[in-house]
C-alpha cells in the first residue's frame, strides 16, 4: 500500500496505483462476491442461506490469502482453479469439477481485481468513490443483462443432446459421461416425416414471403420518400400497421377475410399473410437508408442520359442495398418464426416449423424441439454472419470504411 | 398455340388428378395418442385405399373454438375431429357436429351385437363416436418420498403435505380437483355432486384445496406432469393414465401409479356438421372401418387406453414394441379400477362456466 497524499484542501486523495485497505475493503468486498455466487449455487439446492454463508467465507478467505501471500497472479489463479475444481469433483464428479473450475477462475480474478485496485482502471484518477462504484455497477448490470439474454439460449444446446426424452439434466449428463448424451433427437428431426414436412413448408413459405415483402416494401419506401406524394404519412401508417396492431387481431381478421376469398388454408394465403407482416420491416430499413441518400446523384445520372429505371438499378439500388438486405432478413425471420398468423390462415398442409414446435411443446414435451431450436440458432448466426461479411465486403469495394 | 393447348391440357389433367386423390384432414391431440390412431386405423386404411391421403392437424385442444370460427367463416376445412366427450356434447348442442345414426353408420360388433349395444352407456351424445376410455389419475416417485413414509395408497396423499412434503402437479381447471378435494375432506363418493351443487360445498372444496395451494404446480398440457416428475420438481401429480404408462414403461422412469379415485373420461370422433356429400362419403367409410371391433382393440397395442366397444376387450393383446400384455395397464382392468370416480357430464355441463369463473378467482387470490 502506498501512502495516501493530502491535497491543498486537506481532502484525502486515493492514488490510482494504490491498493485498497485489506480488512476495510478487499476482504469484505470479495466475500460479498463469494456470498452472491454461493447464494445462486445454494438456491438450486434449496439452501440459499447456507450457500451464501459458505460463499462469504470462501470469498473472504480467497481475498485475504491471495493478496497477502500469493504475489504471482498467474500462479495464484491456477492454484485456486485447481483446488476449487477438486472440491467440485468431490461434491459432484466431473460436472462439479467443471463448475468448480469456473467458480475458481471467476473468484480468483475478482480477488486480484479488487485487491490490486484494478477496479479503478476504467475511471479517471480524479473520480470519487461514488463514481467508481457506479462505473463498475454499470458494467455489472450490462453483463447481467447480456447473461440473462444469452443463458436460456445456451442452456438448450446441451439439453438437446440429452439421451432421455425429457428436458432434464440427468446425473449422467452432469457427470459428463458419454451415456448421458446422444444424437437421437437430431436423428428424430431428420427422419420424422412431421418435422421434415414442417421444415420444407417453412422453407417454401419464408423465401416467397421475403421476395414479396422486399419487392413491395422497397418500392413503397422509395415512393413514400418522394416529397410530392400526397398523404404520405397516412399511407405509411397503414403500411406499417401490421407491425403495430396486435398479431392476434391481424390473424383473426385475415382468417375471416381469406376464408371469404378462398385463400384460407392455401400456400398462397400464408405467403401473402407473411409478406404483409414483413413489409413494415423492409419499409422502415429502406426508408432509413434513403435518408442518407443524396438526391443530386439521381439528377446527375439523368443529366448523363440515364432513364429513371437505369438510374434506379445502377445508382439508387446499390446505395440502398444494405437497407434492402437487412429489411429482407427481418422479413425472412418474421415469416420463419411466425406462429400466430399461420395457425389461423394456414391449414394442416401448411404446417410450418414454429407451428410444429408449438404443437410439440403443448402435446409432447420432446427434446426434439430443443434439437430444432439449436439448429435454428446455428442457422440464424450463420445467416447474420454471412450478411454482415457481405455488407463489409461491399463497403470495402466501394471504398467506404466498415462501420 | 399448340404448346399452350398442351400446357392447358396437362394443367387440367393434373387438377383432375388431384380431385380423384382424396385428401382428408383429421384433427387429433398429437403425441403418443395420435400415433396410436395413425398405426391402428389410418395406416391399415390407407393400405386399402392408396388413392387417399390424410393430413393431421393437432388442434383438438382448441377444436370447439376453431369449429365455431370455421362455421362463422363458412369454411369447414376439417373432415373428422377427435374430441373429449364434454366437447362433443357442446358441439352437438351448438349444431356444429353431425348427428350419427350409430346402427346405420357404424359396423356391428364382431360378435354380432348392434353398434348401439356394443358401445352401450358410452354413447353420451348423439354426435359422438367413442374410441377410448381414459382416466385422469395420479402417479408419484417412490425415491422422492421421505424416508420411512408409507407408499401412498389413496388420492388423499395429494392433500397430505405432512407425510409427503413437496410440490404436486394438478390440472388447472376445477374438474377432478373439486371432486378429489371433497372426497379427501370426508364427503362420501356418491354425495359429491350433491354437495358441490351448494355454495357451502364449493367453499368446502376450495378450503381443502387452499391447504395445499402453495404446493401445487398447475399444468395445462398432459405432457407436463411426467416432465416435472422426471425432473424431480414434483413428488406426485395427476395426468392421463396413458402418459404415465408411456413414461413408466417406454421411458423407464421410476414412477408408480396411484389408481385410487381415477376419473374415467371418453375420447372419440365427431364429424363437423355441413360437410358436402363428396367429402362426407369417404369420412363415413373411414369411420366405419376405424371404429370396428378389431381396430379399437388394435389401438390398445400402442397406448394404454381401454377400447370403447365391449366386444374389443377380449381382443386386447400385447404392446406393439415392448411385448408386455396391455390388459393390466388399462384403466378398466379390475385391479386398477377398485375405486373409480365416474365423471358426471351432465352435472358439469350445467355448472362448468360458473365453477370455472370461481376457480380462476380462487387461483388469483
Amino acid at each position: 500500500m502506498t501512502d495516501a497524499t493530502v491535497n491543498d484542501t486537506g481532502d484525502e486523495l486515493i492514488l490510482d496505483k494504490g491498493e485498497p485497505p485489506m480488512w476495510g475493503f478487499t476482504v469484505p468486498v470479495v466475500a460479498v462476491f463469494g456470498g452472491f455466487f454461493g447464494f445462486l449455487a445454494g438456491n438450486t439446492n434449496d439452501a440459499g442461506l447456507m450457500g451464501f454463508i459458505l460463499g462469504l467465507i470462501y470469498g473472504g478467505a480467497l481475498g485475504f490469502i491471495l493478496n497477502s501471500f500469493v504475489p504471482n497472479r498467474t500462479a495464484g489463479r491456477w492454484v485456486v482453479i485447481g483446488l476449487t475444481a477438486v472440491l467440485g469433483f468431490v461434491l459432484g464428479k466431473w460436472g462439479g469439477a467443471a463448475a468448480g473450475a469456473i467458480v475458481g477462475a471467476v473468484m480468483s480474478w475478482v480477488a486480484y481485481w479488487i485487491g490490486r485496485g484494478h477496479y479503478r482502471d476504467g475511471v479517471p484518477i480524479y473520480a470519487t468513490a461514488g463514481q467508481t462504484l457506479w462505473h463498475n455497477t454499470y458494467l455489472f448490470i450490462c453483463g447481467f443483462i447480456f447473461f440473462f439474454l444469452i443463458a436460456p439460449i445456451l442452456t438448450i444446446i446441451p439439453l438437446s443432446f440429452n439421451a432421455e426424452n425429457f428436458f432434464t439434466f440427468t446425473p449422467e449428463m452432469l457427470s459428463l459421461s458419454p451415456e448421458g448424451y446422444s444424437l437421437k433427437h437430431y436423428q428424430d428431426f431428420f427422419t420424422n416425416s412431421d418435422w421434415q414436412s414442417a421444415m420444407w413448408n417453412s422453407l417454401k413459405i419464408a423465401p416467397m414471403a421475403t421476395i414479396l415483402a422486399v419487392g413491395f416494401g422497397t418500392l413503397a419506401a422509395i415512393g413514400l420518400s418522394q416529397p410530392h406524394v400526397p398523404f404520405r404519412r397516412a399511407i405509411m401508417a397503414i403500411l406499417i400497421s401490421p407491425m403495430i396492431v396486435p398479431l392476434i387481431i391481424s390473424a383473426a381478421g385475415m382468417y375471416f377475410f381469406y376464408s371469404r376469398v378462398n385463400l384460407q388454408g392455401t400456400y398462397l394465403g400464408v405467403v401473402l399473410a407473411h409478406a404483409a407482416l414483413g413489409i413494415p420491416f423492409v419499409i422502415i430499413t429502406v426508408t432509413a437508408t434513403l435518408v442518407g441518400f443524396d438526391r443530386s446523384l439521381t439528377r446527375a445520372s439523368a443529366n448523363l442520359g440515364a432513364d429513371p429505371v437505369t438510374t434506379f438499378l445502377r445508382i439508387q439500388m446499390p446505395l440502398i442495398l444494405p437497407g434492402v438486405i437487412s429489411g429482407g432478413l427481418f422479413a425472412f425471420i418474421t415469416s420463419f418464426d411466425e406462429v400466430v398468423v399461420v395457425l389461423f390462415v394456414g391449414s394442416a398442409q401448411q404446417k410450418t416449423l414454429p407451428w410444429q414446435m408449438f404443437i410439440g411443446l403443448r402435446e409432447q414435451i420432446s427434446p426434439t424441439i430443443l434439437a430444432v431450436a439449436t439448429i435454428l440458432v446455428v442457422i440464424s448466426i450463420a445467416l447474420l454472419t454471412t450478411v454482415e461479411l457481405l455488407r463489409r465486403r461491399s463497403e470495402r469495394m466501394r471504398g467506404l470504411a466498415p462501420s | 398455340m399448340q404448346l399452350k393447348t398442351l400446357l392447358l391440357g396437362s394443367a387440367v389433367a393434373s387438377i383432375g388428378g388431384m380431385a380423384a386423390a382424396q385428401d382428408m384432414t383429421f384433427v387429433s391431440w398429437g403425441g403418443a395418442y395420435q400415433a396410436s390412431q395413425q398405426k391402428a386405423y389410418v395406416e391399415p386404411y390407407l393400405a386399402d385405399h392408396p388413392d387417399m391421403s390424410i393430413t393431421w392437424d393437432e388442434s383438438s385442444a382448441e377444436a370447439v373454438a376453431k369449429l365455431r370460427a370455421m362455421n362463422e367463416a363458412g369454411n369447414i376445412t376439417w373432415d373428422l375431429v377427435d374430441v373429449v366427450a364434454a366437447d362433443a356434447i357442446r358441439l352437438c348442442d351448438e349444431g356444429l357436429a353431425m348427428e350419427i345414426d350409430f346402427d346405420e353408420m357404424l359396423a356391428e360388433g364382431d360378435d354380432g351385437t348392434s353398434a348401439e349395444d356394443d358401445f352401450g352407456d358410452l354413447l353420451v351424445s348423439d354426435c359422438f363416436i367413442p374410441q377410448i376410455v381414459y382416466s385422469t389419475t395420479a402417479a408419484y416417485r417412490p425415491d422422492l418420498l421421505p424416508e420411512g413414509a408409507p407408499a401412498p395408497e389413496s388420492i388423499c396423499a395429494m392433500f397430505d403435505t405432512e407425510t409427503y412434503p413437496g410440490k404436486r402437479a394438478l390440472e388447472q381447471r376445477p374438474i377432478n380437483n373439486m371432486e378429489w378435494a371433497l372426497l379427501c375432506d370426508g364427503v362420501a363418493k356418491e354425495d359429491i355432486y350433491d354437495v358441490l351443487e351448494t355454495e357451502e360445498g364449493q367453499d368446502q372444496a376450495f378450503a381443502k384445496l387452499d391447504t395445499i395451494k402453495d404446493d401445487i404446480i398447475w399444468w395445462s398440457a398432459a405432457a407436463e406432469p411426467p416432465q416435472l416428475l422426471a425432473d424431480g420438481e414434483i413428488v406426485m401429480g395427476s395426468s392421463y393414465n396413458g402418459r404415465w404408462f408411456s413414461a413408466i414403461e417406454e421411458q423407464d422412469q421410476p414412477f408408480e401409479m396411484l389408481w385410487d379415485a381415477q376419473v374415467f373420461d371418453l375420447d372419440g370422433w365427431i364429424i363437423p356438421a355441413g360437410l358436402p356429400e363428396e367429402r362426407l362419403e369417404p369420412v363415413l367409410d373411414f369411420v366405419r372401418f376405424a371404429t370396428d371391433t378389431q381396430r379399437l382393440a388394435d389401438q390398445a397395442a400402442y397406448i394404454s387406453y381401454g377400447p370403447a366397444r365391449q366386444s374389443s376387450a377380449p381382443l386386447v393383446g400385447d404392446h406393439a414394441e415392448l411385448g408386455i400384455p396391455m390388459g393390466p395397464h388399462m384403466p378398466t382392468a379390475p385391479e386398477n379400477s377398485q375405486n373409480v370416480f365416474v365423471y358426471n357430464y351432465t352435472w358439469w355441463a350445467d355448472y362448468r362456466d360458473d365453477l370455472d369463473a370461481k376457480f380462476q378467482a380462487w387461483l388469483a387470490q
